[in-house]
């Protein structure tokens, strides 16, 4: 077998791995550790035969590795349980908040990815001058910020001063295009600004490793111009790095977007996750951390994939 | 000390002064914590500098409060965080085998979910409580200390001054202490700036989405909480705890920043 | 007569540094340093690290490495000063009329693309050549330059070829686009000594037969001698001698010249075999865990008391594995190791204290040898303390008088190793091993992170050491001037095998086999005309064969 192909298929075979540790993880921790679902639901006052009855039509008495298989082929089917404080089905009811999730997301990387390795580029060329230095003081600044103040000081100055952009981010299937769009700006514009930071050090740091590099060097002693030595010598050894950079940060906006949504009351998966673990919704919390984790370890996987990909090393073996 | 820039006095002075204002608190608050004394979100007057709260409750010594809720939790936390990943950290690098492998990967593994998510995981069955917040925030964190405290160690430990205190018949402890510990230090040290910042921000986050401190208790996270309807009608009181918040996470970065780069010029640049 | 083609007066190169708790400030580098080259002709810049020969080669193309700037003086190439040309004229210099080989041809090929594209890049850009042309002459380059396959190895990846190869490469990427000077900056250095002679043959009928002049930097005059007109030495920025080659290597005007060109002419005559090896290395096979081949073949070899076994190969030998099985780093799969009448445990974490006492190790980098946050006092003195007890007065007495030992005398206790100079570090590794009262010490290549004369320094002051505390050395080194300088007994290893084995003057007299006729003709000698002499007779023989 291609050594590309053999490395790519135990790749993607670690992630599968993983995945399957991780969701061991999740039901273990929800399991074992102290705290009995049937009294949080239940309240401290419950009669011992009320929580008997609820802890059997939770099945919270069969043996838990019986119950892990349950939930566990269940998910893989697409059932991820019912919600206890609810009792609505969580697969439909996590479909349309991920869906909505996802929407805003993708237009934050839209905007995001491209800005950052924009202004990282911008902050090689004018390494050191007052462009580097003013882009990696804003860096440093907004990686100490916490999301809902960047969340909360755009609502108040945008919003409710200016009132440009509504300051709640209510989405519906009835809207159309544009009027979601412009109900997501401003958490679209949050979370910009939020891996906007990360991304553009990183970028930074990726490009300029490259540069450093000896062949670099000889480029340039073949008097080759400035852009020249960028697009032939520093960019093809670049993607791989800065991607890696990007699906970092998308895995760090998957975290955002848990803040945002609560912020802007936007009704996406991290809304419904936090509703939930406040009610002490086991099945809900599992299913969401699930599938939160599964896009993390997805994003990470897709940056390994292109730099196996990019190396030259693995392409052309000896 | 006097080579020290003007960013890192800056960031020392506004760090020093959080600290100070926790710990003497309840000398400086010029209200109780809970006390309901005007109307709600009163504006800031003689008797309240920074006006009242949704209920009416002085802002000023709510905040003042908060701080030390918010700096305590965070400190305990980074120093949990700190002992145990450092400790395994330089252990499994040291050890290597499967004392490493099985370290490792088990960390590799809570790594694989993000921070925030495995902590309302966690905390969807646990007791909401501060001991229990600071133990799964500083257990949560103490794998990135651990991943660093490991990669530092596994490149000093295949240093051939290491190798020969072994073949001089050394053991494992003064390897680790007397030939390890002394150059991993300073890069740790400076870590520790970074880990602290990440918690104040992780205790301020969860407690915001109302999964940290309980009321009446509060953060300034809290507090955010608290105050945030005030936004839609022009209210700013949410924005002060959350300024607060950024503040002291800039300074320590700024102290942080000048710690990192000093010791990095002391190993001659090499890094 | 002619103009030069380059002409440098009075050059001055700064550059800024970032001293440990200091402002960075800038120092001067270069102090004026002036010559001409003539069209067609070869100049040697030689001088130890530091000596600011790679920025005085750079300097003909105007550019400066990292910090680096030109700061004072003219460089005159080709009838003009490109110090007060445009950036836009430089680059067509650089590239077209100046190229440039460097050290590592590993490092400055563009590991993403194809080596044929790299070579021809610039011939093309500069409008030298049309891209076909570019690539026909790039193949009769890498044909004259002697690599494999020249029609199709352009295709490669600079991965896919070996070391040797590549140096080869970037000297056709440097030849293509027939420039009128070539600045060579070590391009042998990084090389195996056998693999040292072909490159350098190689480069030195290119530039016969090309015509092209060159700058020719190195740190070893025996090198420099075979392919320069001139020689220029450089020491610390300044110019020490400049003249014809024939007059530096023969007569030497300066001191610290004839310094260089006398280096490891050291005389040291072989003892004979005593009575028992304290040392023996029996039947060793070894292999690394989770490799598939042995790097170590069943070797035998004997150390005596108070005497030096030479072990000497080229990368991939075998020789440090050697080391690392007899201090018990890796225990072999066959074979063991005997020490003064005993066998050793395989694994030193098995062996007892005093085993490990009388077995000490000195490494190649002084640097990284000692822990950084020690004195030199705590370097020393912990096997004193570790060993016999020693503490307090008593401990101290006993580090001073190993540092007079080892010629640092007083006010070095205090230091830390990063305010040591190279040779310093090296000796106070010296002293840490000889602290121990040992039997035998293993020196890993200790010399050859050093520049020559410091180098020299050191090895007189093992031989000195050993006849006061009659310790016994074993030497692994890849060096044969360093062999032969300190050894009474030598093993010539190969691909894990030792192939020729005995006393000094028996293994370096003939006959010897292939391998070790072929090791020991490779090493450049302080004479004129050797390169010539020696690839003659290897031509004689294998006609002969």
């Amino acid at each position: 077998m291609h050594p590309v192909l053999k490395l790519l298929t135990q790749r993607i075979a670690l992630s599968l791995i993983l995945l399957l540790m991780i969701s061991v993880l999740i039901f273990a921790g929800t399991m074992i550790l102290p705290g009995d679902v049937a009294q949080s639901i239940l309240g401290q006052s419950a009669t011992p035969e009320a929580l008997e009855n609820l802890r059997a039509e939770l099945g919270l008495n069969d043996p838990p590795v019986t119950r892990y298989f349950q939930w566990f082929f269940g998910a893989l089917q697409g059932d991820l349980g019912t919600a206890l404080t609810s009792g609505q089905d969580i697969t439909s009811a996590i479909g349309s908040r991920l869906s909505n999730t996802l929407f805003l997301a993708f237009w934050a990387a839209l905007i995001a990815v491209p800005l950052a390795i924009f202004l990282g580029l911008l902050s090689v060329r004018y390494k050191d001058r007052w462009p580097d230095k003013l882009i990696s003081g804003v860096t440093l600044a907004s990686i100490s910020i916490p999301e809902f103040l960047i969340g909360y000081v755009l609502m108040y100055l945008v919003a409710v001063k200016l009132r440009w952009f509504p300051s709640v981010a209510m989405i519906n299937d009835s809207m159309n295009l544009w009027q979601k769009l412009n109900s997501i700006a401003l958490p679209v514009a949050v979370l910009t600004l939020v891996v906007l930071a990360h991304m553009m050090r990183m970028t930074r740091a990726a490009i300029l490793n490259v540069m450093q590099s000896a062949y670099i060097e000889t480029a340039e002693l073949k008097g080759l111009s400035t852009f020249k030595v960028i697009w032939r010598h520093a960019f093809p050894n670049s993607i791989a790095p800065i991607v890696n950079v990007v699906m970092l940060n998308l895995a760090y906006l998957v975290v955002g977007v848990v803040v945002i949504e609560v912020v802007f009351v936007y009704p996406g998966m991290g809304q419904y996750l936090v509703d939930h673990v406040s009610k002490r919704d086991v099945p809900v919390v599992q299913a969401c951390g699930l599938i939160f984790a599964a896009v993390y370890i997805g994003l990470n996987m897709v940056a390994d994939i292109v730099s196996i990909l990019s190396n030259p090393r693995l392409r052309h073996p000896k | 000390m006097k080579n020290i820039p003007v960013s890192a006095l800056i960031g020392l002075f506004f760090t020093a002064l959080y600290f100070l204002g926790a710990i003497f608190a309840p000398l400086l608050a010029p209200y109780g914590m809970a006390e309901v004394v005007g109307d709600v979100w009163e504006p800031s007057s003689a008797d309240y500098l920074l006006g009242t709260d949704n209920i009416g409750r002085d802002l000023l010594s709510r905040m003042i409060y908060g701080g030390r809720t918010t700096i305590f939790i965070a400190t305990v936390a980074t120093i949990i965080s700190f002992t145990t990943g450092s400790i395994l950290g330089i252990f499994a690098a040291v050890a290597g085998g499967w004392v490493d492998q099985t370290l490792s990967r088990f960390v590799d593994l809570i790594m694989s979910i993000p921070t925030l998510i495995f902590a309302l995981v966690v905390l969807s069955v646990t007791p909401v409580t501060v001991p229990m917040l600071i133990l799964v925030m500083g257990l949560l964190d103490s794998t990135r200390v651990f991943r660093l405290a490991r990669a530092v160690a596994v490149d000093i430990e295949v240093m051939d001054f290491v190798e020969a205190a072994r073949l001089r018949g050394e053991r494992t402890v003064w390897i680790i202490f007397r030939e390890i510990l002394p150059n991993a230090l300073s890069p740790l040290v400076a870590e520790m700036g970074l880990r602290f910042i990440f918690m104040v921000l992780f205790v301020s986050t969860l407690s915001f989405l109302g999964l940290g401190v309980q009321p009446p208790e509060a953060d300034w996270g809290g507090i955010v909480k608290e105050n945030k309807d005030g936004i839609v009608y022009g209210i700013p009181a949410a924005l002060i705890p959350a300024f607060a918040i950024a503040t002291l996470a800039i300074s320590v970065n700024l102290v942080a920043d000048w710690v990192l780069n000093r010791t990095t010029s002391l190993k001659g640049g090499r890094g | 007569m002619s103009e030069p083609l380059l002409k440098v007066r009075d050059l001055k190169i700064g550059a800024t540094v970032y001293p440990p708790g200091e402002k960075p400030h800038d120092i001067e580098i270069v102090h004026g340093v002036s010559f001409d080259l003539m069209p067609g002709k070869v100049l040697g810049l030689i001088g130890e690290s530091g000596a600011g020969k790679s920025t005085i080669g750079l300097s003909s193309m105007a550019y400066g490495r990292g910090g680096v700037k030109i700061t004072g003086g003219e460089v005159w190439v080709n009838g003009r000063d490109i110090l007060q040309s445009k950036l836009s004229d430089i680059r067509k210099l650089r590239g077209g009329e100046v190229t440039y080989v460097s050290q590592s041809a590993a490092a400055s090929f563009n590991p993403a693309k194809p080596i044929m594209e790299q070579v021809v890049e610039a011939a093309v850009e500069q409008g030298k050549f049309s891209r076909k042309n570019a690539e026909a002459r790039a193949r009769a380059l890498f044909d004259k330059l002697g690599l494999p396959d020249p029609d199709n190895i352009g295709e490669r990846y600079p991965h896919q070829v070996s070391g040797g190869q590549l140096q080869r490469c970037m000297t056709a990427l440097a030849l293509c686009p027939e420039p009128d000077l070539v600045v060579f900056d070590e391009p042998t250095t990084a090389l195996d000594v056998t693999t040292q002679i072909d490159v350098l043959m190689a480069i030195k009928e290119a530039i016969r037969d090309t015509g092209v002049a060159a700058l020719y930097i190195t740190h070893d005059l025996a090198v420099v001698a075979q392919v320069s007109d001139d020689i220029m030495v450089l020491r610390q920025g300044e110019t020490v001698e400049y003249g014809p080659v024939n007059q530096i290597i023969n007569e030497p005007q300066e001191e610290y010249t004839q310094a260089l060109v006398s280096v490891r002419s050291i005389d040291h005559e072989e003892k004979a075999p005593t009575e028992e090896p304290v040392l023996s290395a029996r039947n060793v096979t070894a292999r690394y865990s989770g490799t598939k081949f042995d790097v170590l073949h069943n070797v035998n070899v004997d150390l005596y008391p108070g005497q030096t076994l030479a072990v000497v190969g080229e990368s991939g030998s075998g020789k440090s594995t050697l080391a690392r099985v007899i201090t018990g780093l890796l225990p072999p799969r066959e074979g063991d190791i005997q020490f003064a009448g005993r066998t050793l445990s395989p694994d030193f974490k098995n062996r007892t204290r005093e085993d490990l006492r009388e077995l000490q190790m000195i490494y190649q980098m002084a640097d990284v040898a000692m822990n950084p946050r020690q004195t030199v006092g705590t370097i020393i003195g912990r096997p004193l303390e570790f060993y016999f007890g020693l503490r307090g007065a008593e401990k101290r007495k006993r580090i001073q008088e190993l540092l007079d030992e080892i010629e640092l005398g007083d006010g070095f206790i205090d230091r830390y190793p990063a305010e040591l100079s190279g040779g310093q570090k090296q000796r106070v590794c010296i002293a840490r091993a000889l602290a121990a009262k040992p039997k035998v010490i293993i020196c890993d290549e200790v010399t050859s992170a050093l520049d020559p004369l410091v180098a020299d320094g050191i090895l007189k002051l093992l031989l000195n050491l050993q006849k006061i505390e009659d310790v016994a050395y074993l030497f692994i080194t890849h060096d044969l001037a360093t062999v032969k300088a300190i050894s009474d007994n030598i093993a010539v290893m190969y691909k894990g095998k030792v192939q020729r084995y005995g006393g000094k003057t028996e293994v370096l007299s003939p006959p010897f086999d292939d391998y070790t006729d072929l090791l020991l003709s490779s090493v450049p000698e302080m004479k004129l005309g050797w390169l010539e002499e020696v690839i003659a007779n290897r031509k004689m023989e294998s006609a002969g064969n």
